[in-house]
């Protein structure tokens, strides 16, 4: 872990996102120590641990919601508040009132806000580009609802269709896929997988282990620490999980892993032996 | 995949369950409120009885062109500033309504108090600039020693507005009575500060409210977009670039103004109610922010002038309490008769849908009626019906009745209403016979699906589907019907109608 350096990024090949040495304490208890991340450009990140290992704190600590104690994150070579536009954000559904007196419409139309800057009103093109959002996670139908008569998927999609809406070029979602259908779930990964492909970094926070070496290409394994990170076929392994997990890994978590294992061998997906 | 539809469907059923169960813990106050509101109404009215007795030339008639043609100056000046304060406490209060901000009102008012004192003080008179820039000053100290105890101790935010409100409180009420019991004090109109009368404004006070409700309006309109966004999601706001805290002082400071432009009409105590009154009603009205925001600020005007008309009428009732009271009665009617989610509303629905489930559960057992013959018979008389009812004649006819009445079935003898015979013979019409297919359809399909998808013993599933049959749109049944890869037959043999049937 470096401790003294304090190297600048380059600017010119600025990665979308460098964290460096970053700790973050609540009152006194540190709850993110020295952590380092990379992301390359157009890869999405899945940051994966237990319960209370700060992998909120981590994305809210990027966005500046939280005070940091050390350390430095630079957006595309920007200090965090130089580069918000070119950030999106999907918080984790519990953060919001449901029952606030908004449609889906209203809620999508905030991804514009952003970019439009103080005093100025969305525009007609501002509210076209927030349709085709609600569009592309499927929710048109239901753009003039209010928000506490979607379940819990549709809601989600509401959001990403939000951060969607920021047409930035690095997302940070927080735990997109909690207590959303399978259906939903499907739909999110397509989207993700769809801004991959045009270029665009996403650090995404993830529990569940079955499914995290499907979905993300890179892995940080966190807990409260960096225990790994890196490519998923490298980091994903029993050592690892068990370093970040304090050998309470379930046996699904390990069936997940021999799957993955295997998939990265070549194998197929469907002989697994614990 | 299951996970998937269970979901959307739970959603879809117990959506009007759910929806704003929280919002009965608010009403409760506002209950006990509208029952003062009638006491007062009739004491006001006897008061008025003998005023008029005294005086017989003016009747209430008179009395009112009076008021509203603003004749007299203080007349004028208390209409136009309860309106304005009505304006002012609505449109920002409905910030702290969303926002469950709610008690943040009641701390200002209280907050305020001292800083009231103080501004007196300054020049040992009622120079309302001097009043407002204390008062000001104390309410937003207030505030921020909330916003100071939250962050700094483990105690949340109620705790602290309690604390802030109360010791604030005692603070103003100890330096009032202290200038009250100086020389200056026995005409210093401080009391008018605890209960409001809209009749002690003085042209500087309503200079006061004129600009505070014009800076108000203009920033909110300006700053619409801000305010919404810190209201909804403050973490995402901040996270595109927001000034969250400026943006959220900002909104408190207007709040503070509004509170301390208030204070002498409606009093210490009271302010807070009307802040969060016009904008609980609009909020049970809309679900729409800016449309909150408009009908707030037209409720609290609408109370405002009849708080100022009643006190003007009654003569010697505080215009505080009117006001608030006012806009009790305005909360109750839209709790009452909201077309969304008001109680008649709900009543109302809640009966058409019990009306439609009985004429759906005896088109229901006449589709059995015809099952049994094997589809071979499509006339029934009352008996019949009421035997596969279960049920007496007098009620098989009350349903037949009210199928005939919905042009669901028909009377085969004879039309029109005349007797009936227990042998009197019934068809269902076309849409009847559709309408009892598609209930049997929904039943059996749900039936079949709990047994084979959900691994219900298939005992089990009658009841559930009894209720569900119900309720079920066509977009659920026909997913239904592709999981479970259209079935023939439901769990207990019987046939299960087909979709194309039904149209044929």
């Amino acid at each position: 872990m470096p401790t003294h350096s304090n190297p600048e990024p380059n600017s010119k090949t600025s990665a979308p996102l460098e964290v460096h040495d970053l700790t973050v304490a609540y009152t006194k208890r540190p709850v993110l120590y020295g952590i380092d991340l990379t992301a390359p450009a157009g890869s999405i990140v899945g940051v994966v641990g237990p319960n209370g290992a700060g992998k909120s704190t981590l994305i809210k600590a990027i966005m500046g919601l939280l005070p940091t104690a050390s350390g430095w994150i630079k957006v595309f070579g920007m200090p965090f508040q130089q580069a918000v536009t070119r950030v999106g954000y999907v918080p984790q559904r519990e953060s919001v009132d449901w029952d606030f007196p908004v449609n889906a419409m209203d809620v999508v139309l905030m991804g514009r806000y952003g970019r439009l800057g103080p005093f100025k009103h969305p525009t007609k093109a501002d509210k076209e580009i927030a349709m085709s959002c609600l569009d592309k996670v499927k929710m048109l139908p239901f753009a003039k609802r209010q928000i506490s008569n979607l379940s819990g998927g549709q809601q989600q999609r509401v959001f990403l269709a939000r951060a969607l809406a920021q047409e930035s070029d690095l997302y940070l979602m927080d735990e997109p896929f909690v207590g959303v259908d399978a259906a939903t779930e499907a739909a999110i990964i397509e989207i993700l997988r769809e801004l991959q492909q045009q270029g665009k970094t996403l650090i995404v926070v993830h529990h569940d282990l079955t499914t995290a070496p499907d979905y993300f290409d890179r892995i940080l394994l966190l807990n409260m620490r960096v225990v790994a990170y890196g490519k998923t076929q490298e980091v994903f392994t029993f050592e690892n999980l068990q370093n970040a997990y304090g050998g309470r890994l379930s046996i699904l978590s390990e069936v997940a892993l021999s799957r993955a294992q295997k998939k990265a061998e070549g194998d197929t997906p469907d002989n697994i032996r614990l | 995949m299951r996970a998937f539809w269970k979901q959307d469907f739970q959603a879809k059923a117990t959506f009007s369950r759910m929806n704003r169960r929280e919002k009965t813990s608010v009403l409760v106050p506002h209950l006990r409120l509208l029952a003062s509101l009638f006491l007062l109404l009739m004491i006001s009215s006897v008061a008025h009885a003998a005023k008029i007795g005294e005086i017989a030339e003016t009747s209430w008639a008179e009395q009112a062109l009076d008021f509203f043609a603003l004749k007299h100056p203080a007349i004028r000046a208390a209409a136009l500033g309860a309106l304005l304060i009505g304006f002012c406490c609505g449109t920002l209060g409905s910030f702290l309504v969303v926002r469950k901000l709610a008690l943040l009102g009641d701390t200002l008012s209280h907050a305020v108090l001292p800083g009231v004192a103080l501004g007196f003080l300054w020049n040992a008179s009622k120079d309302p600039w001097a009043i407002f820039i204390g008062a000001t000053g104390a309410g937003i100290m207030g505030v921020a020693l909330v916003g100071w105890i939250k962050q700094t101790t483990r105690l949340k935010e109620d705790s602290a507005m309690g604390m802030v409100l109360a010791g604030f409180y005692g603070l103003g009420v100890c330096l009032t009575s202290m200038i009250q019991n100086m020389v200056m004090g026995n005409k210093s109109g401080l009391d008018k500060f605890f209960f409001g009368q809209a009749a002690a404004l003085s042209s500087g006070d309503l200079w006061l409210l004129g600009i505070t409700s014009s800076i108000s309006i203009v920033l909110i309109l300006l700053l619409y977009k801000e305010f919404l966004a810190i209201s909804f999601d403050i973490g995402f706001a901040k996270a595109i670039g927001m000034p969250v805290r400026a943006l959220h002082y900002l909104l408190m400071a207007l709040l503070t103004f509004a509170v301390v432009v208030s204070l002498q009409a409606v009093g210490v105590v009271l302010v807070s109610a009307l802040l969060i009154t016009p904008a609980a009603a609009a909020y049970l009205l809309t679900d729409r922010m800016h449309w909150m925001l408009v009908l707030a600020a037209v409720f609290g005007m609408v109370s405002g002038i009849l708080g100022a008309f009643i006190s003007y009428l009654s003569n010697n009732l505080p215009t505080g309490p009117l006001i608030v009271l006012g806009s009790t009665s305005i909360f109750a009617l839209a709790l009452v008769f909201g077309p969304r989610y008001g109680l008649l509303t709900k009543i109302l629905r809640r009966k058409r849908q019990r009306k439609r489930i009985a004429l759906e559960n005896t088109l229901k057992s006449v589709f059995h009626l015809s099952e049994n013959s094997g589809f071979t018979r499509k006339e029934f008389d009352i008996s019949e019906l009421a035997k596969e009812r279960n049920q007496d004649l007098a009620s098989t006819e009350k349903e037949i009745r009210a199928l005939v009445a919905a042009h669901l079935a028909r009377h085969v003898d004879s039309e029109g209403d005349t007797e009936w015979s227990d042998k009197a013979r019934f068809q269902l019409k076309k849409s009847g016979w559709h309408r009892a297919c598609e209930i049997v359809r929904n039943h059996r399909l749900w039936e079949l699906y709990l047994t084979n998808a959900a691994q219900y013993q298939s005992d089990h599933v009658h009841d559930d589907a009894e209720e569900i049959e119900h309720l079920i749109g066509e977009d659920i049944v026909q997913r239904i019907e592709e999981r479970l890869k259209n079935p023939i037959q439901d769990p207990h043999g019987k046939l299960i109608p087909r979709r194309d049937q039904i149209t044929a």
